[in-house]
């Protein structure tokens, strides 16, 4: 079991997609780290040696932002916009959409499961 | 999309002589401005701006973290109160 970034342990899935396990790492990165360290893509993780697995924490550590950290900067960041008082950080406060969608309609997402509206007639047929 | 940055940031030319009278003489004085597009220079920090939001003037002291986001973020332009059957619900139970 190869432990990397702290948390987390991808099992025996190849390189690249194991290391989008770790928060902050997705496809692209991950291939990009393998590319500089010369794995080839097939390459299992359990198939690690004992180096290479240093080396790609070595790189993780150097160039990327993952898991705590990165959580952390976000929150920060979200932050920043709700105690500026901008217009951004009323819409996180609010927990409605931030960059400009629809709310008369869906924007389930922010707004989380529907609820249902007091008073509302239901349509009689 | 994003604005050019070859272009640099916006900001209404008649708002930056205003900020320098404004840092120059009296303090405390409320620069009433309609120019929501414009961008917060560092020069600005410090100054209370009056930002109309279509009805009045927001009055927005501008701090060193307001620095690149435009005037109109901090006068919001919609009022929301709830909808009138929340407040129906709320009566009821």
């Amino acid at each position: 079991m190869a432990r990397i970034a702290g948390v987390n342990i991808p099992n025996q899935k190849r390189v690249p997609i194991g290391l989008t396990y770790i928060h902050g790492i997705g496809r692209t990165s991950a291939e990009k780290i393998c590319a500089k360290l010369g794995i080839p893509d097939s390459r299992r993780v359990h198939e690690l040696t004992d180096d290479e697995v240093l080396r790609i924490r070595e790189a993780i550590d150097k160039d990327f932002q993952v898991e705590g950290d990165l959580r952390r900067t976000v929150a920060l960041n979200i932050k920043r916009l709700m105690d500026l008082g901008c217009y951004r950080g009323l819409r996180h406060r609010k927990g409605l959409p931030v960059h400009g969608q629809r709310t008369h309609t869906n924007a389930r997402t922010r707004k989380g499961p529907a609820k249902a509206i007091a008073g509302k007639k239901i349509a009689s047929k | 999309m994003a604005r050019s940055t070859w272009k640099g940031p916006f900001v209404d030319g008649y708002l930056l002589k205003k900020a320098d009278k404004a840092r120059g003489g009296g303090r405390n004085e409320v620069i009433k401005t309609w120019s929501r597009r414009s961008t917060i220079f560092p020069q600005f920090v410090g100054l209370t701006f009056g930002v109309y939001n279509g009805h009045k003037f927001i009055p927005v002291l501008v701090n060193e973290h307001m620095i690149g986001h435009k005037l109109g973020e901090f006068a919001p332009t919609r009022t929301f109160h709830g909808h009138s059957a929340d407040r129906k619900a709320k009566r009821e139970s």
